[in-house]
């Protein structure tokens, strides 16, 4: 069995007296679809933060891809291969939409030893993303002009055009109609076809059931649950923590 | 148009303006308009770390001064090594002083673009403010080591006789330093413009929109930072270096004055901060008014005219003037960088 | 070499009344920077503005300065409230406080400093009062008047402060709009009422800073530059909002300010306001007591 992509060992974080994480192991097998789920306030973005570098752990490791990443900066990060999304859409405002995508293409992908894109290699690429998120008619458009739905899109093409292996979605569903949470599901899976390692961190359970290949629960920073979505949703732990 | 095109292009305006001046046949025109390019290489400076990535330096004074002290302390540097230097090293420096402007300036720059690594080092990873507070303070720390360095003349000032020939051409010193400003305007607008258009500029962009997500996606942003508040500094420097030949007798009080560091903020905010034409504009248009209030008014007038102008756009017209075009010409969809696709590589 | 222990002391206690007068000059910044996140450079302009008013009523009337300061209070409160609104409407409101928002306040720090110098030139003024020459002496160490009145003026002011803002309910509103505006909204008081209340406040005290300020020092226009580095080391050195760091922060810089200017000469005092910020900016952007 080979190694797996993401490695978390006994990963820990507090807020003053406030314990955000405690103690959190968890491995992602390459090409997997994994969805995280937890009340508010149970520590779900306090862990992409400290998965991508934005926020630094106090305890524990992460490996990545077989490199340890405690210490490197987050675009060190994303230059390893780990792309997010933010959990509100925190588009470039003063570039347009074609140009957003342009800054992973020129930031992360061309700055690996082995590629170097020409000029139009990128601007194909930017429309790559584009169509495959179905945004290419608002190519020049600002992001302000973006609907709701279309900002979450745009902010996964973003993450997706840094060229990942694994991809964070950190609630990309939430304030969506039902169609639209399903147009978004069936990207992510699209997404995944391709190889790519997705974690999806949601609250609307018929996304996270429909998406999941494996399903982890955290209450109060602790991890209470981790397995076949179907069986975990039944534990009665996690209904305690969901009901009570 | 290419980097090189523009700087040519921009080349041939500025010599056309040269010859303008000399038609005028009048010296007043060279005092007054060193003065405007002057402000247009600061507020250009300015733009790259305030309008580019979003990061206010109220200390643009500081900067300034220390170009223009960097030259007063070569300036009298012959007379410190013939006191104290070996006489062999003393030829030495004999041979190599005095110094030309052109050389001056390209120090005067290095020493202002060292500080402004220092300080963006400094403060760089606080939030964006602090850096703004720290530029206010950097200022004074410098205005008080200039006033105890009784080398550069404490505060006394130091008087820097203007040499009635110049090294090349047959022309008039004042004549020799708008010349200079003149170029020195031309290279910071085309290094703004070039920057503009380039992958650092999308990366500068980034910072200014959004510094978490600009992480995200790859981009160093502290690295950028740094390279953004060098530059910044150093065109700052550049444009202080031959400020003790124009003005003859430089003190710490008229080196560090609030007037710059008000104009640097000013001409881009009015011009518009997000493209090289913004602080041009602005340059020019305040610079202009300035000079012709302060002869016509008084210059605590012009000073006030400028104060109020910056709190007028700031409110009414957040995008400056060329916020306010665009907005009466509104142009098809994507606005700038269009025609960045044939020329970044 | 004897140690000169009389003078040590001397500057130690200048340093502790001068460290009471930069609280009261702070205090201000401390609410708007630390509290509500507001970064008003141009507080020292304020206080600039109360120093010339305490100056004019003084001269033309006789009157106390501190007495001024208390009768100009509400003046100055409205001032404090119309800049709030306009900083609101034009910059908070539209997310654009970062650039243009400092751009603002700079802009009304330096037209404040040119009118004044067009209205009063450049010359040094000062006021009178009974108490401004006496000097209380205690064996060897001396207590100036000039000193004393605004160190005790400056306490009272703090304490009251202090007491407004943990126990009476806008005070609390005004502490809770810095850490959860949502709690504050649970406490039905509106968010942009508080947070102008608590600018009018902290402009209110400049009318109070500025009387002490020209008390013990003659003021011109451009001394109020001279404040900026120094309110903003001793409130980013007290915790960015704390009133009892900002005190405990006051009288460190006072203190080591009279000290060097004893021993090192007055030229460079201003210097070590900012490097104290510089080195604490650096070192440790928490501040001395943290949050």
């Amino acid at each position: 069995m080979t190694d797996p992509l993401l490695q978390v060992e006994n990963l820990g974080k507090r807020f003053g007296g406030f314990v955000a994480l405690d103690g959190i192991n968890l491995d992602v097998a390459n090409g997997e679809r994994l969805g995280l789920i937890g009340p508010n306030g149970s520590g779900k973005s306090t862990l992409v933060n400290c998965l991508c570098g934005t926020l630094h752990n106090e305890t524990g490791a992460v490996r990545f891809n077989g490199t340890p990443v405690n210490g490197l900066l987050a675009h060190q990060r994303t230059h390893l291969g780990m792309a997010r999304s933010f959990q509100l859409p925190r588009p470039f405002h003063t570039l347009t939409v074609a140009e957003n995508l342009r800054v992973p293409l020129l930031y992360t992908v061309n700055a690996r030893p082995d590629t170097s894109l020409s000029e139009s290699e990128i601007e194909d690429r930017c429309h790559e993303f584009l169509r495959l998120v179905s945004l290419e008619h608002k190519a020049r458009k600002m992001p302000r002009d973006l609907t709701q739905v279309e900002m979450r899109k745009l902010e996964l093409a973003r993450a997706m055009a840094a060229d990942p292996k694994l991809l964070i979605a950190d609630e990309s569903m939430a304030g969506l109609s039902q169609s639209e949470v399903k147009d978004i599901v069936a990207l992510l899976i699209r997404l995944n076809e391709r190889g790519i390692t997705i974690i999806l961190i949601e609250h609307i359970m018929s996304a996270v059931m429909s998406f999941s290949q494996r399903l982890v629960v955290l209450v109060s920073g602790k991890k209470i649950a981790d397995g076949n979505p179907d069986d975990v949703i039944r534990d009665p732990e996690v209904e305690r923590a969901y009901l009570g | 148009m290419r980097n090189w095109q523009f700087f040519l292009a921009a080349l041939a305006v500025s010599g056309l303006a040269y010859l303008g001046t000399r038609l005028i046949g009048n010296d007043y025109v060279y005092f007054a308009g060193y003065v405007v390019l002057q402000f247009v290489v600061l507020a250009t400076a300015w733009n790259i770390l305030g309008g580019y990535c979003g990061y206010v330096n109220f200390g643009s004074a500081a900067f300034f001064a220390i170009g223009a002290y960097s030259t007063v302390a070569l300036h009298k540097f012959p007379q410190l090594s013939a006191r104290y230097l070996p006489e062999t090293l003393n030829s030495v420096v004999e041979f190599i002083f005095p110094l030309s402007i052109p050389v001056m300036i390209v120090i005067g720059g290095a020493i202002a673009g060292l500080v402004g690594l220092g300080t963006g080092y400094l403060t760089l990873r606080l939030r964006g403010v602090f850096f703004a507070i720290a530029t206010l303070a950097l200022a004074v720390v410098l205005q008080t080591l200039i006033v105890n360095w009784d080398y550069v003349g404490g505060s006394r000032g130091a008087y820097i006789i203007r040499p009635n020939t110049t090294p090349y051409f047959d022309i008039n010193y004042i004549e020799y330093l708008f010349i200079i400003m003149l170029l020195l305007a031309v290279i910071a607008i085309t290094v703004a413009r070039s920057i503009e258009r380039s992958q650092l500029g999308y990366g500068f962009a980034t910072i200014r929109d959004d510094e978490l997500a600009a992480e995200a996606t790859g981009v160093p942003t502290l690295r950028l930072k740094l390279i953004a508040t060098t530059l910044s500094g150093a065109f700052m420097g550049m444009a202080g270096a031959p400020f003790p030949f124009y003005i003859g007798y430089l003190e710490p009080s008229s080196a560090f004055g609030l007037a710059y560091a008000v104009n640097a903020i000013a001409m881009p905010m009015i011009g518009g901060t997000t493209s090289w034409v913004g602080p041009l504009l602005g340059a020019i248009l305040l610079g202009t008014l300035q000079q012709v209030a302060s002869v016509t008014i008084s210059s605590a007038v012009s000073l006030l005219i400028v104060g109020l102008l910056l709190v007028f756009f700031v409110i009414i017209a957040p995008n400056g003037i060329i916020g306010l075009w665009q907005d009466y010409f509104p142009r098809k969809e994507a606005p700038a960088r269009e025609n960045s696709k044939a020329e970044a590589t | 070499m004897d140690f000169p222990f009389e003078l040590l002391l001397n500057a130690l206690i200048a340093g502790l009344l001068l460290g009471g007068f930069y609280a009261a000059v702070t205090v201000g910044i401390s609410i708007s920077f630390g509290i509500l996140d507001i970064v008003n450079i141009a507080h020292p302009a304020f206080i600039i503005l109360g120093s010339y008013i305490a100056y004019i009523v003084n001269q033309r009337l006789g009157l106390d300065p501190i007495l001024t300061a208390v009768i100009v209070l509400p003046v100055f409160y409205m001032l404090g409230s119309a800049v709030y609104q306009v900083y609101y409407l034009s910059f908070e409101k539209r997310g654009q406080e970062a650039l243009r928002g400092l751009a603002f306040f700079f802009g009304l720090l330096f037209v404040t400093e040119v009118l004044l110098i067009l209205v009063f030139g450049v010359d040094y003024r000062y006021v009178q009062a009974a108490y401004i020459e006496k000097t209380l002496r205690f064996g060897f160490f001396d207590l100036p008047l000039r000193m004393l009145v605004p160190f005790l003026v400056s306490a009272v002011l703090l304490a009251g402060l202090q007491i407004f803002l943990s126990k009476t309910f806008t005070g609390r509103a005004i502490m809770a709009v810095a850490q959860d505006q949502l709690a504050l909204s649970l406490m039905a008081a509106d968010p942009i009422r508080i947070k102008r209340i608590a600018f009018a406040i902290s402009i209110a005290t400049a009318a109070i800073a500025g009387a002490l300020l020209i008390i013990i020092q003659p003021v011109e226009p451009s001394v109020g530059r001279e404040y900026i580095g120094r309110v903003f080391a001793i409130c980013v050195l007290g915790g960015m909002g704390s009133l009892p760091g900002t005190v405990i922060a006051a009288l460190l810089l006072g203190i080591v300010e009279s000290i060097t200017s004893t021993f090192y000469g007055p030229s460079w005092a201003p210097a070590v306001a900012f490097g104290f910020l510089l080195l604490t900016l650096a070192v440790r952007p928490a501040g001395l007591l943290g949050r």
